[in-house]
């Protein structure tokens, strides 16, 4: 067991680096836990080749990220990187898995900032080697500098379809088409919040740029139907739809071939912690699913239960950044070390800002969102639950069945049982299931349950052998 | 794409008993998909083969076994000399 600290934050991005670093700097006794062997989180996560510094003007991010990293190292945060969360319980106690094994971790308040999963709209053939997330495009781009593909179909919705087409191009690749869901009048009609974010903006207009000077082929409001393989390459076939999302009857499906496809559908907010530790939570489709609700100063409803970043809504990395500080500021006004009138001070402005960043960081997110009718589309055969190979068709029975909310579907299908402990297809099972029980809040979410993660058997038992288990005397007859 | 200086960093490991020519500082991951080799399981039930998904620890697609013990290749560095059987089902 570890000493106690005041606060132990759960993720190293920007959220959870900003509050570790507010609260240790008003003397509160910080731990950060991550399971990257890094700080930075997935946005500026810490690359395997660092870059030249005249290059580093393209990649605005990674100066970000260095600068995160370089004021975490010279601060009094205690940072222990590379461990897996697979249980926390209330008071705090945090149980992680990692280099040094099985560890436990004690701390009085307690800051989730987990950041959120992708969201990929399953379809035949999306569970094939090559075809990725486009959060995990991103990662190869960004951190270790290797194109997904030399010549990949870029798919999906959102502003990460623009980075990673953009990120191969810059990489010197070609990529065979952009399939963007959105159609142009969506993109518009987020302008006004986008213009309140200058930078974002123009950062936006600058991927795009870059893949359409390189003549990339850009279908818009379209969407990848299926895909399949043809000896060495990906045949993904691509069908457009209406503006409400359902398929353009008449449209002709085209063909393209290619030897990766990137493809996703927004962000969903992580919250299996705050869902573990019983937080009142809602759902919003706005900001990407089931969010904890909190308070004005990051604190959910359990007493000592802190939450910022993507994990609270998505509104993206800078407004995590805001929320972390305040989040860090409220825990070391709560443990009394600054007064009333310094937290008053320290929040005024910085929540107001907070408040703006994410309302734009917000209407990026909603453009990312597919529309309900997607989920109508997914053939019966597709698997929805890559971990069991659950079927939509199953779901389907069991919601024809009489199932009356996700854990009934979990128990009778096995969808969601498997080792991403419904990660992936959650989401997606919930929308369908949503379509017959009348909303997502009556369907409700997975019930969290431990481990987290998989632990394999061999770190739970350590380094026990056959001889060492104590075998009582049988009891006299 | 910058990736730094290639000499100092190679090495080999070895994958399904093949030698395969990786780099220090990568993740598994990509030293296997750099090296072409995208199937890295087959699902429990329909057999069908999988490959990396998410790349952060988080869809668990990736699972081969390093050394001897069962990791997700996106979250493990490449070593001199380290051994990853790709983890097909009989």
């Amino acid at each position: 067991m570890n000493s106690r600290v005041e606060l132990a934050v759960l993720g190293a991005g920007p959220a959870g680096v900003a509050a570790a670093l507010a609260a240790s700097e008003c003397n509160v006794s910080v731990l950060i836990l991550d399971r990257s062997a890094s700080a930075g989180g997935q946005v500026y996560r810490r690359p395997t080749w660092p870059l030249e510094d005249q290059q580093l003007k393209q990649w605005p991010d990674e100066v970000k990220g260095e600068r995160l990293r370089e004021q975490l190292r010279s601060s009094a945060v205690s940072c222990r990187f590379g461990r897996a969360v697979w249980s926390v319980e209330r008071g705090f106690r945090i149980d992680t898995v990692g280099p040094e094994g099985l560890e436990t971790w004690e701390a009085e308040r307690l800051l989730v900032a987990s950041g959120t999963t992708e969201r990929v709209i399953p379809f035949p053939g999306w569970t094939l080697p090559g075809v990725m997330g486009l959060a995990a495009a991103t990662a190869l781009l960004k951190s270790q500098r290797v194109l997904p593909g030399q010549r990949p179909v870029v798919a999906g919705s959102g502003p990460l379809l623009w980075a990673v087409a953009s990120g191969i191009v810059a990489g010197g690749g070609m990529p065979a088409a952009v399939i963007d869901l959105a159609d142009t009048r969506r993109w518009v009609s987020s302008l006004p919040a986008l213009l309140s974010r200058p930078t974002d903006l123009l950062k936006g207009l600058g991927w795009m740029h870059s893949v359409r000077r390189k003549q990339v082929p850009v279908i818009s409001s379209a969407a990848v139907r299926k895909v399949w393989r043809e000896g060495t390459s990906l045949v993904v076939e691509v069908i457009e739809r209406n503006r409400d999302g359902t398929l353009r009857r008449e449209s002709q499906e085209r063909r393209l071939s290619a030897d990766a496809l990137c493809i996703g559908h927004g962000l969903l907010p992580a919250t299996e912690v705050t869902r573990l530790l019983g937080a009142d939570h809602v759902f919003d489709a706005q900001a990407g699913g089931w969010k904890p609700v909190i308070d004005d100063q990051q604190r959910t409803s359990i007493p000592g239960l802190f939450a910022a970043g993507d994990c609270t809504g998505i509104t993206g990395a800078e407004a995590a950044q805001l929320e972390g500080r305040l989040a860090g500021l409220a825990v070391a006004h709560e443990t009394g070390r600054i007064t009333d009138k310094m937290y008053q001070m320290k929040t005024q402005s910085l929540r107001r800002h907070t408040l703006r960043v994410s309302r734009a960081g917000a209407s990026m997110a909603a453009l990312m969102m597919p529309a309900e009718s997607f989920i109508d589309d997914i053939p019966g055969d597709t698997v929805v639950c890559r971990c069991e190979d659950v079927t939509c068709a199953e779901v389907q029975a069991a919601l024809a069945a009489g199932a009356t909310g996700l854990n009934q579907i979990k128990s009778w299908t096995r969808c969601g049982m498997g080792p991403c402990q419904g990660r992936v297809c959650g989401d997606t099972v919930a929308a369908i299931a949503s379509r017959h029980l009348g909303g997502r809040t009556a369907v409700g979410t997975w019930s969290p349950r431990v481990p987290l993660v998989p632990l394999p058997m061999n770190d739970l038992v350590g380094a026990f052998t056959y001889h060492d288990i104590a075998i009582p005397k049988a009891a006299p007859l | 794409m910058h990736r730094g200086r290639v000499d100092e960093d190679a090495v080999v490991i070895e994958v399904d008993g093949h030698a395969v020519s990786a780099r220090r500082g990568d993740s598994v991951a990509v030293a296997l998909l750099t090296a072409g080799i995208s199937t890295l399981r087959h699902s429990p039930r329909l057999r069908a083969p999988r490959g990396i998904f998410c790349f952060m620890g988080s869809c668990q697609e990736c699972l081969v076994v390093i050394n001897g013990k069962r990791r997700l290749a996106c979250e493990v560095l490449i070593e001199s000399g380290m051994s990853v059987r790709t983890t097909e089902l009989p």
